[in-house]
């Protein structure tokens, strides 16, 4: 029997919608970080931007883009795409818009290393990476650990999680009753997600991760969409559903890691990146890319008005934690329109 | 059978409580960075000053009657809101009450300086008002109504997103960053009579509503459309019973800063002791937060001697270890 | 003795630390209907898990061609079993195409390209189900009997030939209960598909399964044809239940009429 050729166009519409969406996205992520480069204190026009990143101008204007703004654009571009595709894959393997890891303890566990790094042992820059990085592995493996009983439902997953985070989050309030005030404020700094102290060395760990790690997601992203069917279904249609869970998590954990180790845990970013790329691009299929550019767009842009578009300077988690409560209430608005489930 | 020795352990349990509660107060003042022996502890409750012992005893007084009377409160209301939500995980902590409280006091704080606490009680009242029904209305979307895991998610995300908007408060102010950030952790030392005097009347009221809807909860316990159905109006019954839970826990918050999981853990435990009944469960809940709380004080005076741990810290870390165990004893279709 | 498309020896299975199936063997023939039937909690779907992989036993094994499926390749068991669950989960906002194309998933890999072969199956699958005009539609706006066809849909596009199907008619109406068992009669009867399904409606179960097996406790209380199975001495057995059993007028397969206790007299001709 021949496929109909309705069914091709529909899969060619489906195909159409998705590179479009993902063409809007990068141009939009490249427009974005065009914008940063160009516009700051100062207006750069993109011609001396170009000749500064090639080498081909000095002075203190080629310093402003290749020392300050050109590694603070790509950080943000990198750790936005890590936490978008980190917060992706955790949304789709527990079913749930909500579960993503800023909410379920693993941005937490990242982040009460890192302070306990900062505050407590005074340490700064590389040591407190590795820290975030192995503190948030070790935070994912206890929830793993705790919620598994003969298999681990989703369902324990985020319970568990909301659990060890809450306890983490009262951790870290008394690791920073304890810092002395002028490292206080650099601490509630970091602990919002703060891109001013980026610099170009950092951003190599991150691609790596992002190349390593998202690689792997991306491979397992049909056993991801299959999985959102339910764990029997997914397992019928061949599944290994338990190993699939455990790569996921950890390479899922690991890019929200390493993205917190080198930005702080940007507030909401790998909530709100899911939940938006499925509204933009073609909801049947995996929406990991888009997320990743979603995210990459929502750091980058909320950098931007942090520095420049808003009267006080605001680090990028406090604009990004900002947009996350009209987000939970337009989620009101809108099913309790639709009536559909969470 | 079961229901037998329940009724007869249960004038056993109210005694072994008080007893519990007693002794959780004798232990509060006599232990800190300095331990007072019988006389000083005399001294020190007849008012007597003069020695060191005795002025320790005196200073430990009110700071035991508050984390006694936060306590009692906390526990209450995490009663009266597992009654309500008809879920085993609510707790103002966990639904992100205990973070809208927080947001309203450090607003407050921020806008008009250094405020006394009979201003700030109310809008960390209004605060954690805001956040209830906000949780609840998030939690309620959809298919299914509230669950457990969707009021849980739901509080965690609204806390995530209030805690956001607390640092961007606290960020551009450091005169108040130090002050906010201790107030946080949510503790009951350096506590005075003053810091007590103005909660008190907020806590009487949320607990007489709250007491006085033990029946309702009762019947809510069985469903919303049975409850319909024996003549309850499901939703004032709600709205009655949240509004004293959230009087309690606003006015814990406000005189303490945030505490969580007191009002989970202790229900569950006075559920199994004392059965499912909340004419039971809500007294009982009053005394085992009160005793739960003040050894949780004395246990974070003692841990790191002769630094002292805040009360918020020692709950967490007590509490996030039986809400896993909750979890993970529970079978997930019952979540 | 038939060829058997699955053969279960010496199967024991459960939950956490409760035992559900104990020490059961049964063969499932080809090309037939096997309809399990018992009540609640007497361990039907747990057996229809554990046929399907879903549940690893305690003891035992379940052989697919002589090969034990727990032991097999996950994508080489979905190639050859399908699975229906009683409650499956549509994403949000997936369309009746994609969902039907899922089906495909055992027979792509990690990078493979969708081919001639996987839309022919998916077309198929969408013609026989009668979905082919819903394929644009979102699941979430269908009807109940329309959903369940989709699903069956799924299932069909996998192309395996052994289905396995837990509870297929539940929440559905009287007209769409008969649609969807029609439609499996109809697959069995066109390509020799294995079907194995726990069905409640024991009326149903006699008129469309080849073969029934009741279950107690985690037992085989009875196995045969219908005609030997559905009978009232089963029925008391298995269900504590007082029934009349008489052939159906129409196809003259046993058919059960219970006897509540407001019957008495009236039952009796």
């Amino acid at each position: 029997m021949i496929a109909s050729p309705e069914l091709r166009a529909v899969r060619a519409e489906a195909r159409r919608r998705r590179r479009l969406v993902l063409a809007l996205l990068s141009t939009m992520v490249l427009g974005v970080i065009g914008l940063s480069l160009c516009v700051g204190h100062s207006f750069v026009p993109p011609g001396a931007v170009i000749a500064a990143l090639t080498g081909a101008a000095d002075g203190g204007e080629a310093f402003t883009i290749r020392v300050l703004r050109a590694p603070r654009a790509v950080l943000a571009c990198l750790a936005g795409m890590c936490f978008g595709m980190g917060g992706a894959a955790f949304q789709t393997l527990l079913r749930n818009p909500l579960a993503s890891p800023d909410i379920i303890g693993i941005s937490a566990g990242a982040s009460a290393a890192a302070v306990w790094c900062i505050v407590v042992l005074g340490l700064s820059g590389m040591a407190v990476s590795v820290a975030a990085v192995t503190a948030g592995l070790g935070v994912a493996a206890l929830i793993y650990v705790l919620a598994w009983r003969g298999g681990t439902a989703g369902t324990r997953l985020i319970l568990v999680g909301i659990g060890i985070s809450a306890m983490l989050q009262s951790f870290i309030a008394y690791v920073l009753t304890q810092a002395p005030s002028w490292s206080l404020l650099e601490a509630l700094r970091w602990m919002t997600g703060s891109l001013n102290a980026a610099q170009i060395d950092q951003a190599m760990p991150l691609a790596v991760a992002l190349a390593v790690f998202g690689g792997v997601l991306f491979a397992l992203r049909r056993d991801l969409e299959t999985m959102r069917m339910g764990d029997d279904t997914a397992a019928g249609l061949g599944v290994a559903i338990d190993r699939v869970r455990a790569i996921v998590i950890c390479a899922a954990t690991a890019l929200v890691a390493f993205a917190t180790a080198a930005a702080g845990p940007v507030a909401f970013v790998a909530f709100l990146s899911g939940p938006i790329a499925a509204r933009l691009a073609y909801r049947g299929g995996s929406i990991l890319v888009p997320a990743a550019l979603t995210g990459a767009a929502l750091v980058l842009l909320a950098d931007f008005a942090g520095q420049v578009l808003l009267p006080t300077r605001y680090p990028v988690g406090i604009v990004t934690g900002m947009l996350g409560a009209p987000y939970l209430v337009l989620l009101i608005v809108r099913d309790n329109r639709r009536g559909t489930s969470l | 059978m079961s229901r037998d020795r329940t009724l007869s352990s249960r004038p056993v349990g109210v005694a072994i409580l008080i007893g519990l509660l007693i002794l959780a107060g004798l232990l509060s003042v006599t232990f800190g960075a300095r331990v007072t022996g019988w006389t000083e502890i005399r001294a020190g409750l007849g008012g007597d000053v003069r020695t060191v012992g005795g002025a320790a005893v005196a200073s430990r007084v009110p700071r035991t009657a508050l984390a006694a009377l936060a306590g009692g409160a906390l526990g209450l209301s995490g009663a009266v809101m597992q009654g309500i939500t008809r879920n085993p995980l609510a707790d103002p902590g966990i639904l992100g009450v205990n973070a809208g409280a927080a947001l309203a006091v450090v607003v407050t704080l921020a806008v008009g300086g250094l405020v006394p606490l009979e201003v700030y009680l109310w809008t960390a009242i209004a605060g954690a008002a805001v956040a209830a029904i906000a949780v609840y209305l998030i939690a309620g979307l959809g298919a299914g109504g509230a669950t457990p895991l969707k009021l849980a998610l739901a509080g965690a995300a609204i806390t995530a997103a209030l805690t956001s908007l607390t640092t961007a408060v606290v960020l551009p102010r450091g005169d108040i960053a130090g002050l906010v950030q201790s107030w946080l952790v949510g503790g009951v030392g350096g506590a005075t009579w003053d810091r007590i005097a103005p909660v008190l009347p907020v806590m009487a009221f949320g607990a007489v509503i709250s007491l006085a809807c033990a029946r309702k909860l009762d019947t809510l316990a069985l469903g919303d459309e049975t409850a319909a159905g024996m003549g309850e109006t499901v939703w004032r019954a709600r709205l009655v019973a949240a509004a004293g839970a959230v009087a309690l826990c606003g006015a814990a918050t406000a005189a303490c800063g945030p505490i969580g999981f007191v009002g989970l853990v202790v229900p569950h435990l006075c559920r199994l002791v004392f059965g499912v009944s909340y004419r039971w469960i809500l007294p009982t809940s009053i005394a085992s937060g009160a005793a739960l709380l003040v050894v949780a004080d004395v246990a974070g005076r003692i841990v790191l001697r002769p630094a002292e741990l805040d009360v918020g810290i020692v709950t967490a870390f007590l509490g996030a270890p039986v809400f896993i165990a909750i979890v993970r004893h529970r079978r997930v279709s019952a979540l | 003795m038939t060829d058997a498309a699955l053969v279960i020896e010496d199967l024991s299975a459960g939950y956490g630390d409760g035992v559900v199936l104990r020490d059961l063997s049964l063969s499932i023939p080809k090309g037939q209907i096997t309809a399990i039937i018992g009540a609640n909690a007497s361990g039907k779907s747990t057996l229809l898990r554990a046929m399907s992989r879903l549940l690893a036993p305690r003891t035992g094994r379940v052989l697919l061609d002589g090969h034990a499926v727990h032991s097999m390749a996950p994508r080489r068991v979905a190639r050859r079993i399908g699975l229906l669950p009683q409650t499956p989960v549509a994403p949000e906002g997936i369309t009746v195409l994609d969902l039907v194309s899922r089906g495909r998933h055992p027979h792509q890999g990690a990078f493979g390209r969708w081919r001639r072969e996987d839309e022919e199956a998916v077309a198929d699958a969408l013609s026989i189900t009668a979905t082919s005009d819903l394929a644009d539609r979102f699941v979430e706006d269908l009807s109940g009997g329309q959903r369940q066809r989709v699903w069956v849909a799924m299932a069909l596009a996998q192309r395996t030939d052994i289905l396995l199907l837990d509870e297929p008619t539940t929440f559905l109406d009287i007209n769409h209960q008969v649609e969807v068992l029609d439609l499996l009669a109809d697959l069995k009867d066109a390509r020799g598909t294995t079907i194995v399904m726990v069905l409640h409606d024991l009326n149903l179960a006699a008129r469309y399964g080849d073969l029934l097996i009741a279950m107690v406790t985690g037992r085989i209380a009875r196995r045969g044809p219908p005609r030997d199975v559905l009978d009232e001495e089963m029925l008391e057995q298995v269900f504590r239940l007082r029934a009349r059993v008489m052939a159906d007028p129409v196809t003259g397969k046993p058919m059960m009429i219970p006897l509540g206790r407001h019957s008495q007299g009236h039952a009796i001709p």
